[in-house]
C-alpha cells in the first residue's frame, strides 16, 4: 500500500518534525547498540581471537559449519520430497466425494497440523530407539524428519486443498462437460494448475521446514548447523556470540533467498497470461506460519488489494 | 491403564506452557502493533527499522533465537533479567525470545489489517485534520484490529506451539515433561497421545472460540 493515504504530505514543518523523530529514534537505537556494544567488550567477546576463527580461518567453515549446513539442508529436502506427496495424497482426500474417504483425511490434518512439531520429533526419536534397529547415529535424522514430514503434510494438504479450491469454477465444469471421469478432471485438469498456483505458498514453506530444522539441533542433537555452534565455540574458547551471529547470518541469507523467490514467484505467475490468474499466495492458508517457524509474506495474500 | 501418569506433574507443565503463551500473546501483541505502526508511519528510519526488524527475525529459526537468549545473553554476557534463580530466569528468556519472534509475524498480519481498511476511512480522517497518530489509533487501527482476528489467532496458535521450543533451555513446559517421561517410563504410545491431546485441547478451542469472535467483530462492508 501507499502509505501516503495515512498521513498528509509533508510541508516544512511536518519535515522539521520528522528529523526531529529520526534523531530521538536514532539516539535511542545507538544507545541499545551501546549498551550492547560495552556488554560484548567487557566480557572480550569482540576481541579478534574469538571472530578470527570463523571470518579469516576456513577450518571452522570445513570442520562444523558447512557438515551442519549440509545436515540441515539433506533434512529439509527429505522432509520436504516425502511431505509433497503425502501432502497432496490427503488434500485431495479431503476433498472427496466420499464422506469415508474426506472425514479421515480431515480428521488425520487437523490432528498433526495442532500438534508441535518438537512433540512429533521427540516421539518419532523414541519411536525409533524402541521399535526400529535404525544406529543411533541415524536416529536424530530419522527423527527430524519423521516430525517434520508429518506436520508439514498435513499444512501441504492444506495448502493442496486451497490451491484446487482457487481455481475458477468452470474449469472443473468444462472438464466435466466434454466427459471427463472425476480422477481424469483431478489429475489432468486440476492438479497441474493447482501446482503453478500453489508453487509460491510450497517455496514458503520450505522456510518453515529450514527453520524447525534447527529444533532437532537443540533437542535431539541432530547435528545440523544450530548444533555446530556448541562444539564450535568451546574448541575456539568460547566464542559464543560469533558463533551464533555467523550461524543466524546463513540462516537468514538462506531463508531470506527462499522468501525472495517465492514473492518472485508469485509476481511472476500472477503476470503470466497462461495461467487462469488462481495464485495461491505464500500465507494465503492458515498454519504455514506455524511451528517452530513462520516463512511466506504474511501480508503477501493483500499484496493485489493495493491502497492508494 | 494411565496409572503412568502418577508421579508426574502433567497439569504443572502445561500450566506453564499457557503462562508462556499468555505474557508472549501481550507481549507480542504490544511490540508488534508498535513495530507495525513504525512499517506505515511518515519517518523514514522508523520504516527501514521495522522492515530491517521483521525481515531479520521471520528469517532467523526461533530455537537459535530461545538458545541465544540463554547461551549468550545469560551465560556469556551475563544478564539475568533481575533473578538469581535459574528456572525464573529462563522462563524470562523464554518469554523475551518468544515476543521478539512472535511479534515480527504480529506486525505482519496487522500491516495487512491495515490494507483491509477503506482508503476513505483514512481519507476522512486526514480532511478533519487529524495527525498521523491520531489518524491511526483512532480511526484505522480499531478497524484493522477488526478484521485480522482471524490471522492473529493463526499466529497465537503457532505461539502456543512454539512454546515447546522452551524445553531447549530447560523450561519445565509439556514437551520438557514428555522428553524425561518418554526417557523414564515404557508406554511411549500412550505419552504421546496424553501430550497430542494436551495439545490439541489448547489449539482447537482457541481457533473455534477466536474465530467465532473475529465473524462478531468483523466490519461489515
Amino acid at each position: 500500500m501507499s502509505a501516503s493515504v495515512l498521513y498528509d504530505a509533508q510541508g516544512p514543518r511536518a519535515k522539521r518534525r520528522n528529523v526531529v523523530y529520526s534523531i530521538v529514534f536514532l539516539l535511542a537505537l545507538a544507545a541499545l547498540v551501546w549498551w550492547v556494544y560495552r556488554g560484548l567488550h567487557d566480557k572480550g567477546q569482540l576481541d579478534w581471537a574469538k571472530w578470527k576463527p570463523l571470518l579469516a580461518g576456513s577450518e571452522s567453515w570445513t570442520t562444523y559449519i558447512l557438515p551442519g549446513l549440509k545436515n540441515t539442508l539433506i533434512a529439509a529436502a527429505l522432509s520436504m520430497v516425502i511431505a509433497l506427496p503425502l501432502g497432496a495424497f490427503f488434500g485431495i482426500a479431503r476433498l472427496s466425494d466420499h464422506v469415508w474417504v474426506r472425514v479421515p483425511a480431515t480428521v488425520v490434518v487437523e490432528f498433526f497440523r495442532a500438534i508441535p512439531v518438537l512433540i512429533l520429533m521427540i516421539f518419532g526419536n523414541a519411536l525409533f530407539a524402541q521399535y526400529t534397529d535404525v544406529s543411533s547415529d541415524d536416529r536424530p535424522l530419522y527423527a527430524v524428519v519423521t516430525g517434520l514430514v508429518l506436520y508439514n503434510a498435513s499444512v501441504l494438504a492444506e495448502i493442496v486443498r486451497a490451491g484446487i479450491l482457487a481455481l475458477p469454477k468452470g474449469q472443473t465444469e468444462a472438464a466435466q462437460a466434454i466427459g471427463l471421469r472425476k480422477t481424469q478432471v483431478m489429475t489432468s485438469i486440476l492438479l497441474p494448475q493447482a501446482v503453478t498456483a500453489m508453487l509460491p505458498a510450497i517455496v514458503s514453506q520450505l522456510v518453515v521446514i529450514v527453520k524447525d530444522t534447527a529444533l532437532g539441533g537443540a533437542i535431539l542433537t541432530f547435528p545440523e548447523l544450530l548444533a555446530s555452534v556448541g562444539p564450535m565455540s568451546s574448541y575456539y574458547g568460547a566464542n559464543t556470540i560469533a558463533c551464533f551471529t555467523v550461524v543466524a547470518v546463513i540462516y537468514v541469507v538462506l531463508n531470506f533467498a527462499l522468501t525472495s523467490f517465492a514473492s518472485w514467484l508469485e509476481r511472476r505467475l500472477r503476470r503470466g497470461k497462461k495461467s487462469t490468474g488462481a495464485v495461491l499466495a505464500p500465507a494465503a492458508v492458515a498454519g504455514t506460519q506455524a511451528t517452530g517457524a513462520g516463512g511466506g509474506d504474511m501480508a503477501g495474500g493483500y499484496a493485489g488489494k493495493t491502497h492508494t | 491403564m494411565f496409572d503412568f501418569l502418577s508421579g508426574y506433574d502433567l497439569l504443572g507443565a502445561f500450566w506453564v506452557t499457557v503462562q508462556l503463551t499468555l505474557l508472549s500473546a501481550a507481549g507480542s501483541l504490544v511490540w508488534g502493533t508498535l513495530l507495525a505502526g513504525m512499517r506505515v508511519g511518515p519517518v523514514p528510519l522508523m520504516r527501514g527499522f521495522g522492515t530491517a526488524y521483521v525481515n531479520i527475525v521471520r528469517n532467523i529459526p526461533l530455537t537459535v533465537i530461545i538458545l541465544f537468549t540463554s547461551l549468550g545473553l545469560n551465560q556469556t554476557l551475563g544478564v539475568n533479567l533481575g533473578s538469581q534463580n535459574f528456572d525464573t530466569i529462563n522462563f524470562r528468556f523464554a518469554v523475551l525470545g518468544l515476543i521478539a519472534y512472535t511479534s515480527a509475524f504480529v506486525c505482519e498480519a496487522i500491516r495487512s489489517g491495515i490494507n483491509t481498511v477503506p482508503v476513505g476511512q483514512a481519507e476522512a480522517a486526514r480532511a478533519l485534520g487529524l495527525s498521523f497518530t491520531q489518524v491511526l489509533t483512532l480511526v484505522v487501527l480499531p478497524q484493522a484490529f477488526r478484521s485480522v482476528v482471524g490471522p492473529l489467532t493463526n499466529v497465537l496458535i503457532a505461539l502456543t506451539k512454539n512454546t515447546t521450543v522452551a524445553a531447549a533451555i530447560g523450561v519445565a513446559e509439556a514437551a520438557f515433561l514428555m522428553k524425561s517421561m518418554i526417557e523414564n517410563e515404557a508406554q511411549l504410545l500412550a505419552i504421546s497421545a496424553v501430550f497430542a491431546f494436551g495439545f490439541v485441547c489448547l489449539t482447537l478451542p482457541t481457533g473455534l472460540i477466536l474465530g467465532w469472535v473475529g465473524k462478531k467483530v468483523a466490519v461489515k462492508r
